[in-house]
């Protein structure tokens, strides 16, 4: 024990044996240590559940007729959902050739010629506030600007709408790759007398584009599991169809209409179709990110 | 433009005149560029025009009454979405709800150095998954796995707390709650992200300050770290927010698209995102144009919580 004078005078004993760290203040440590650990835990079992689930159910049905064969009507058993994979891919080809030059032209324009500038700042607020927009409301554009001007449901019209979907990723995605490219390759290709389009386009572009192949393909994986826009776009095909003009099968689509019906075999199928996409889509996301890891 | 010091310029010709080409090739390009920048607020602006355009027909026949109107009749071409905008708010309250506390304290544990760094980063990469999993194979789970595994649950609220108003209807599995829970899984990845990035961008001496001054780690998180990195954790809440009111899919196959409003959490109901996708297919040209208002409010309400959450976010990186 020591003694001590406070402000006035008093003259205190204090401990200095015992520390400041009452039990309370280490328990309650310990505590919240092991509540947010928990969190964490209960964060991820939901994922693994639903992988597993989905494994589970899916397996049974899979097989090469899943690729190849057409949807069985209600009330028969057989069949796959290979139209709805060669529609996703169709309509991922539509919104892929509107959205990607577009977002990376509009990359370039916010790491190469604006950085900094106001016109660059609002470009981004757009991109991150068009991000935002639910889906669904890219459908509503895209039936109103092409469902309602070409007079049906067709590919097109899905691809526009997914590209809607589409365009912030790329945009961002590819900043983010461009803004990687050290700032003395540029100097130096214009030390060399390049310009600008030289020295983007020979330089710059070819530098980045591994991370704007990781973009575009983060950004096809997040628009190929997106029902909400086809929904009243590219609908929904019982047949094969390659014709951009027509409707179209979809993955996403397929999985939620069937979902939706009361017959055992479409269930299945439901379930198979949700075992190929989410099985892309995770492997996708997955080696995109870990290259993307790898390359910082 | 080495071509120009290895090549001969070209027969016809004139330096000059190639050096003029370059350049406004090179203008061109800019111009190009900047077009593409700009277009991509143009389609913002497309978009939000091009909806609100096509609502015209809907708002001039209904107008204000919309919103307030509990009836969706096709037959007699009454609508309003009172229940709708009731059943997005709903849910995506009870999704808010559990997903904050377990966000910001998942957020926390990921960027404080609890777990070794070979543990956290597949952790982080897992939670980052979550959002790349297709909605449409989140509502197929919900509709055959997690409704039959919750309706014990359901059942037990029911009987237990059935005189609380929130659980006083007998469970049907679709219902706010269930699309509520399931919202807060699928929004707690956009919390976790921004909120660790945030948390992990945060100055190294605050920390150090506070343990210096004795504070418990813990105590340095509540009291220092996370308000200091609450601008960008609120803007965090605010993209999700906006997220759990747009989704459309996982709303549509779990909610139960009934038109009711109920204080009962257990009920069916709908939100104006699953009205649309489960309305539309065979909507005719009235009861379009009433989904394109709907859409409208919908877009409404999302931006103008998107616009905060960046308005946020953007404030919070400036300053440091």
């Amino acid at each position: 024990m020591a003694t001590t004078e406070d402000t006035i005078g008093r003259t205190k004993k204090i401990n200095l044996t015992r520390s400041a760290r009452t039990p309370f203040r280490s328990y309650f440590d310990f505590f919240m240590t092991f509540l947010t650990g928990a969190f964490t835990i209960l964060t991820i079992v939901p994922l693994v559940a639903l992988v597993w689930d989905v494994v589970r159910q899916g397996i049974d049905r899979l097989g090469i007729q899943s690729f190849t064969e057409l949807p069985p009507p209600p009330g028969l058993e057989e069949g796959g959902f290979g139209n709805a994979i060669l529609g996703t891919l169709i309509t991922l080809g539509i919104a892929a050739a509107i959205s990607v030059p577009f977002g990376v032209l509009a990359a370039i324009y916010l790491s190469e010629f604006g950085r900094g500038t106001r016109i660059a700042y609002g470009v981004k607020f757009a991109t991150n506030v068009l991000a935002g927009i639910p889906a669904i409301l890219a459908g509503l554009f895209a039936y109103t600007v092409v469902v309602l001007t070409t007079g049906g449901f067709s590919a097109f019209a899905g691809g526009v709408a997914l590209s809607v979907v589409m365009i912030p990723i790329v945009v961002r995605a590819t900043e983010e790759g461009l803004l990687l490219v050290p700032q003395e390759m540029r100097q130096a290709a214009v030390g060399v007398g390049a310009t600008n389009f030289q020295s983007i386009s020979r330089i710059v572009v070819p530098a980045a584009l591994p991370s704007i192949a990781t973009a575009v393909t983060l950004a096809l994986a997040r628009a190929g599991g997106e029902a909400a826009p086809l929904l009243f776009t590219a609908l929904n095909n019982n047949f094969w169809s390659t014709d951009i003009w027509q409707p179209i099968a979809t993955l996403p689509v397929l999985i939620y209409f069937y979902a939706i019906i009361p017959y055992e075999a479409q269930k299945e199928i439901a379930w198979a179709a949700a075992l190929v996409l989410l099985g892309i889509i995770l492997i996708v996301s997955i080696s995109s990110r870990l290259l993307a890891r790898q390359r910082l | 433009m080495s071509s120009l010091a290895e090549h001969s310029p070209r027969k016809g010709q004139s330096l000059e005149k190639q050096v003029d080409t370059v350049r406004v090739f090179d203008q061109s390009f800019y111009w190009l560029a900047v077009i593409g920048a700009i277009g991509i607020g143009g389609v913002l602006l497309w978009i939000a025009v091009q909806i609100g355009l096509s609502a015209l027909p809907a708002i001039q026949s209904y107008g204000v009454d919309f919103l307030t109107t509990t009836t969706w009749d096709p037959v007699r071409n009454i609508y309003g979405v009172l229940p709708q905008i009731y059943g997005t708010l709903i849910s995506a309250a009870i999704a808010l709800v559990i997903a904050i506390p377990v966000g910001i304290g998942v957020a926390v544990f990921l960027s404080e150095n609890f777990l070794p760094n070979a543990v956290r980063t597949p952790i982080a990469l897992a939670i980052e998954l979550i959002a790349a999993v297709p909605s449409v194979v989140i509502g197929l789970w919900g509709i055959y796995v997690l409704i039959p595994f919750l309706r014990p649950f359901y059942n037990f609220l029911y009987e237990n707390f059935g005189w609380i108003p929130l659980f006083s209807t007998p469970p049907r599995g679709n219902s706010l709650l269930t699309l509520g829970l399931v919202l807060s899984v699928m929004i707690l990845p956009t919390i976790i992200a921004i909120s660790r990035g945030s948390l992990i961008a945060l100055p190294r001496d605050l920390r150090q300050g506070a343990l210096a001054l004795g504070a418990t780690r813990w105590e340095t998180i509540l009291r220092v770290l996370i308000p200091a990195a609450f601008s960008g954790i609120v803007g965090s809440i605010m993209l999700a927010l906006g997220r759990a009111m747009g989704e459309t899919m996982v709303a549509a196959m779990l909610v139960g698209n009934s038109n009711q409003i109920t204080p009962s959490l257990l009920a069916p109901g709908a939100t104006i995102a699953s009205l649309i996708a489960s309305q539309f297919g065979e909507a005719g040209r009235e009861q379009v144009a009433a989904l394109l208002y709907a859409g409208l409010i919908l877009m409404i309400l999302t931006l103008i919580v998107n616009i905060l959450a960046e308005i946020i976010i953007q404030k919070f990186q400036n300053v440091e």
